[in-house]
């Protein structure tokens, strides 16, 4: 459970829309949805899991957080030390102060060092940048935080071609930690990386999490590594959440019929464990132009008339005293109804 | 010991790329048998050498490599064929190519080519192994693209592969890659640009072409959740060295080598949570061409010795389950 309950960062209705543009004047003829009116809540201290198929707008929705992307719409409310302030609504100045609290480490760590500087180069920006005057003191600090990630300090003064795919990347949390952040959010920070690689980076994330109380937003594809880093889990499909539960909830009682159908199609490592697998016809349809009613219905088993027509809200239900929340209408019928969802309660507190 | 289903034999295989004046091993002993009707997994990490061994059986090696040792044979129902002796790009390869071993590449965008329409580049396959007239051909071709289960194949053959989505385009490679209904199929990590939705609706195909028509699967991977769900055997590769090689429930439950056996342990089980702590691998893997000495995870391995220092020769485990290491029983004692 989350060692406090205090929130640190309240999403309400984040949307992220693309313009399409198309011909000589660059008229704009759509949107591509990739974040669709998507609210969370981030707790302080604990680790929410992203997870869904390419395309599903979760990149979108980190990179919205951080205001990396121009968002459409939406609250992204952070408490800075109990003052709650909307990202959005900063100054560019008070951004540039905010982004040493937000911090992010890339997926692909070929890309994201710059080939031509030294590590010591690169990760002294930051530092540069929020006050630390002194390179000597600049030197100590990097190379205090490349022995955390376990790599040698000397390290810094070489270029990132002289290290591998692993090392690259514990050199991009190294970075996201220079500057004692609060909330890291970890986009797919391991897809590119080896199996026998990926446990030794995933367990570094875990104990840095530990030392630093930090608070991270796991971004991956593959499940199984977000099942192992996360306390809740949230599902997106084509910019919207589908459903969000405590992990171990979400594998045993997955109450959306796209969770269930991503939950049974990914294989496991147990021999002799063989699972009904669902194999969901066609394909993610595109965001441009998504189908009515519920996003998924076109692919889903159990659609329904309603579920062409009607949008499901995301609803907070209580599953043996746990909160599971699923945007489907048919989770009414196998749980019972909605309750009162915590998200109101934090709402209605801070109205008050 | 060649049985009477077996296929396709590799033995000791040994291939070496050579670049900038420096020799790298890339395959350095890989002996393995596929048989009819089954499926046999290539595991290892990116670089073991995995899809070298691979093309080699298509003799699809690039220019500056060489097959320096061993053997492949291909048991036809015309008699053996000696693959490995074969030239690289003589009749004889070709005309086995495409319609007796069929290969799946894993970048469907790169395999394609553009500039063709999909029902072309299947129709391609029979223009060069079959007599088939032109309208036949193209019949066959859109009765392909349905049985993978492609919408509208009628309309979808005469189109290009930038109009097909991912899944839909792998989908057309495997269509092209059955065309002349193959005895060996290879795959070389088809699914690893995909979703896992989609790479569900692929597994489900490979699955029922693999008992409609009892075709032999190679199928090249990374991931030990595919292993455990299509292998009847696997391949456990390590820097060019076929490390373990055996029964896919023997193989994963009962892991002979300490690779094997590390490498279970660092990946995340859906469904167990954090119940079980990750063991990752310590170190990383060696530079190809500044190899240790000796058995080549010695470095990085719980159970090294001095006689690591000897490369481990294959030491039978159990019925058809060899590994190569000196210490396999104090690893199946430990496990």
């Amino acid at each position: 459970m989350h060692k406090n309950s205090e929130v640190l960062l309240k999403i309400r209705n984040a949307q992220t829309y693309f313009p399409v543009q198309k011909g000589l004047l660059k008229r704009t003829v759509g949107h591509v949805r990739a974040v669709d009116k998507v609210s969370l809540n981030v707790y302080w201290g604990e680790t929410l899991g992203l997870v869904g198929e390419s395309g599903c707008g979760k990149t979108t929705l980190g990179k919205s957080i951080l205001q990396l992307v121009p968002v459409t719409g939406g609250e992204f409310i952070y408490n800075f030390d109990g003052e709650e302030k909307d990202l959005r609504k900063l100054s560019k100045e008070e951004m540039m102060q905010a982004r040493k609290r937000l911090q992010i480490v890339f997926q692909d760590p070929y890309s994201s060092l710059n080939p031509s500087f030294t590590i010591f180069g690169s990760l002294q920006d930051p530092l540069k940048k929020f006050g630390v005057k002194s390179k000597e003191e600049r030197k100590r600090i990097i190379g205090d935080l490349l022995e955390a990630v376990n790599l040698h300090r000397d390290y810094m003064y070489r270029y990132p071609h002289e290290f591998s795919g692993g090392q690259r990347q514990r050199i991009g949390i190294a970075r996201a930690l220079s500057l004692q952040p609060e909330l890291v959010i970890c986009d797919e920070a391991v897809s590119a990386l080896d199996v026998s690689i990926q446990a030794q980076v995933l367990n570094l994330l875990l104990e840095l999490k530990e030392k630093h109380q930090l608070t991270y937003i796991f971004i991956s594809h593959d499940l199984s590594v977000v099942e192992y880093m996360s306390d809740r889990i949230a599902v997106m499909y084509l910019g919207k959440i589908v459903e969000l539960a405590q992990a171990e909830d979400l594998f045993a009682n997955a109450l959306h019929p796209y969770t269930q159908a991503l939950l049974s199609a990914i294989p496991v490592a147990e021999v002799g464990r063989k699972r009904k697998r669902i194999v969901l016809e066609g394909n993610v349809p595109s965001p441009v132009n998504p189908p009515p009613g519920c996003a998924f219905h076109p692919r889903c088993p159990y659609a329904m008339e309603v579920c062409k027509s009607r949008v499901p809200e995301l609803k907070t239900y209580v599953l043996d005293g746990k909160e599971h929340q699923v945007a489907c209408h048919l989770a009414a019928d196998k749980v019972g109804a909605p309750a009162k969802s915590r998200q109101a309660e934090v709402d209605s507190n801070a109205t008050n | 010991m060649v049985y009477v289903d077996t296929i396709l034999t590799v033995d000791n295989l040994h291939i070496n790329f050579y670049t900038n004046n420096r020799c790298n091993e890339a395959v350095r002993g890989v002996s393995f048998q596929l048989k009819k009707g089954r499926t046999l997994c290539l595991v290892g990490e990116s670089g073991c050498g995995k899809s070298v061994t691979a093309s080699s059986i298509m003799r699809l090696l690039p220019p500056l490599s060489r097959i320096e040792e061993g053997r492949i044979i291909y048991h036809s129902e015309q008699g053996d064929i000696h693959l490995h002796e074969l030239a690289a790009n003589g009749p004889e390869i070709r005309s086995i190519r495409g319609a007796e071993i069929a290969m799946i590449f894993q970048d469907p965008m790169t395999a394609l080519n553009p500039v063709y329409t999909v029902g072309f580049q299947i129709r391609e396959a029979f223009l060069y192994h079959t007599k088939m007239a032109k309208a036949a051909m193209q019949q066959k071709a859109i009765e392909l693209l349905r049985s993978m289960r492609i919408p509208a194949p009628e309309q979808r053959v005469n189109e290009y592969i930038h109009q097909y989505s991912g899944g839909m385009r792998q989908r057309a490679m495997i269509a092209m890659a059955m065309s002349c209904n193959p005895k060996i199929l290879i795959a070389d990590e088809p699914t690893t640009a995909l979703d896992v939705t989609v790479q569900a609706q692929i597994f489900d195909l490979m699955n029922d072409l693999q008992k409609k028509h009892n075709a032999a699967i190679l199928l090249i991977t990374h991931d030990m959740g595919v292993v455990a769900e299509l292998a009847h055997d696997v391949v456990v590769m390590y820097m060019g060295v076929a490390v373990e090689n055996g029964p896919v429930e023997e193989v994963l439950t009962k892991p002979a080598h300490p690779y094997t056996s590390a490498l279970l342990k660092s990946i995340p089980v859906l469904g167990q949570s954090r119940s079980k702590k990750l063991e990752p691998i310590r170190g990383s893997t060696p530079d190809p061409y500044n190899r240790p000495q000796g058995c080549q995870f010695r470095p990085r391995c719980d159970f090294a010795t001095e006689k690591c220092l000897q490369e481990p020769e294959a030491c039978s485990v159990g019925e058809n389950h060899t590994v190569k290491c000196w210490h396999w029983e104090k690893v199946l004692a430990n496990a």
